[in-house]
């Protein structure tokens, strides 16, 4: 399959980028490309013009900031994966990345393209709302921070405006007594969530305090965090009985997924199952 | 159009493409090299696999002016003239192929597991080989192949 002739530009830095885009409203950012290439080849997006953005170096950096991790958008999911400080602080973003395609593609593929792109059923969205982290954009007219909760509006749609792109995203220092894990039943081809589940819990002598629970591939809107889950959970004993109540309380009052990997009501049932065997991995059950 | 200079299996070459040639293409189409096959075309079953800058990538999903400045491996780079490597004589030893389609991008990201983990359990080798795909099915002995020549590598080391 071959993609619609395009031109292609690479930009030395985000902001000959952004003035690139300004220019250019039909271009699209490329970093990785291993969405948007294939959706290329599939007919399903011709842009005029292609911005390579994968090798500007302000992109590309993991960094301790504030007891937290600052991740460049166009680290690669390995990057991510294979960073001593995230695999010691970030459970989540290291099952998480983990499980996305495989090694070609974790090789290749950006957090930063991965995000602006949306998919629905994608790993790091959930990891990113689980964790409270937050997603800084550039455009046209300026810098701006986003909380992962209000970036995810839809399906394939964010809070980026025409022109922004993804630079940085920020994830905060971990609480104390806090852990984080994902859990996911995958396409087995793809290796795209059918049901993805992102858990950041926080115990202190026994009762959890806090807990941001998400999920993927459950909802036609793609990642969205789960707040009766949370809310089931908080001031509770970090027992089996607990999560498994508040397990029960995942994906009700969503408008569901459906496709021909699961129905609506098999995707609903696997999002309570999920939700439970994170839950056990972050209270350590 | 976009001029690339890259360096394939020690041999430079620079060329101008189209913005939208994919990089499997270029080396199968304007460098000859058609070692590196072109399977599913959706990125998902991994024969088109090649070292860019020593990382195994599936050269389907990827221009050819992405790598632009990279060092490149085909799975015709790998032997030392007539020399195999040893996944090559691993693959034959141990009969990792039957049809053979897959087994260049089969070989490639073997080769990048290897690099990064020398000693792999059988668990380590099939999930590091999961984004490629035998029609075959031949993994037991795709499996035994990189076995064979992770021992091969590390009498040599």
């Amino acid at each position: 399959m071959i993609p619609q002739a395009v031109d292609y530009k690479r930009a030395g830095s985000v902001s000959e980028a952004i003035s690139l885009l300004a220019e250019n409203p039909d271009a699209k950012i490329l970093a990785g490309g291993h969405s948007l290439i294939p959706a290329m080849k599939l007919r399903l997006n011709s842009p005029s013009l292609l911005i390579d953005i994968a090798r500007i170096p302000e992109l590309r950096y993991i960094e301790v900031r504030d007891g937290g991790v600052a991740i460049g958008a166009a680290s690669t999911h390995h990057d991510i994966i294979s960073n001593a400080e995230i695999q010691s602080r970030y459970g989540v973003m290291i099952e998480a990345g983990e499980l996305i395609g495989d090694t070609q593609v974790r090789n290749v593929g950006t957090l930063g393209g991965s995000i602006a792109h949306a998919d629905p059923s994608a790993d790091w969205p959930a990891a990113l709302i689980a964790l409270n982290a937050s997603i800084k954009v550039e455009g046209p007219n300026g810098a701006r921070e986003i909380p992962a909760t209000e970036f995810f509006l839809g399906f394939f749609y964010t809070a980026l405006e025409e022109g922004e792109i993804v630079t940085e995203v920020v994830l905060p220092a971990p609480a104390a007594g806090s852990r984080s894990v994902y859990r996911k039943f995958m396409q087995p081809a793809s290796r795209f969530a059918i049901v993805g589940c992102a858990a950041s819990v926080t115990i202190d002598g026994g009762t959890i305090t806090d807990a941001t629970i998400s999920l993927t591939g459950v909802s036609a809107d793609g990642a969205f965090l789960d707040e009766a889950v949370g809310a089931a959970l908080i001031g509770k004993s970090a027992s089996l009985e607990t999560i498994e109540a508040a397990a029960n309380a995942a994906a009700e009052g969503v408008e569901l997924n459906e496709d021909h990997y699961a129905s609506k009501a098999y995707r609903k049932h696997l999002a309570k199952v999920y939700t439970k065997r994170a839950l056990a991995g972050a209270c350590g059950l | 159009m976009p001029k690339i200079t890259v360096t394939v299996n020690g041999t430079q070459h620079t060329h101008e493409v189209e913005g939208r040639l994919l990089l499997v293409h270029y080396l199968r189409d304007v460098l000859g090299l058609t070692g590196t096959h072109v399977g599913c075309d959706t990125s998902s079953c991994g024969a088109c696999t090649i070292h860019l800058n020593g990382n195994a990538v599936k050269s389907c999903s990827m221009l050819a002016a992405q790598a632009d400045g990279a060092t490149i491996t085909t799975i015709e780079g790998l032997a030392s003239g007539d020399e195999l490597h040893p996944l090559q004589v691993g693959f034959k030893e141990e009969h990792g192929l039957q049809c053979g389609f897959c087994t260049p991008g089969m070989i490639m990201c073997a080769a990048d597991l290897l690099n990064r983990n020398p000693n792999p359990t059988e668990q380590e080798i099939r999930e590091g080989l999961e984004g490629n795909i035998c029609r075959c099915t031949g993994y037991h002995n795709i499996v035994r192949a990189v076995q064979h020549a992770a021992g091969q590598l590390e009498a040599a080391s």
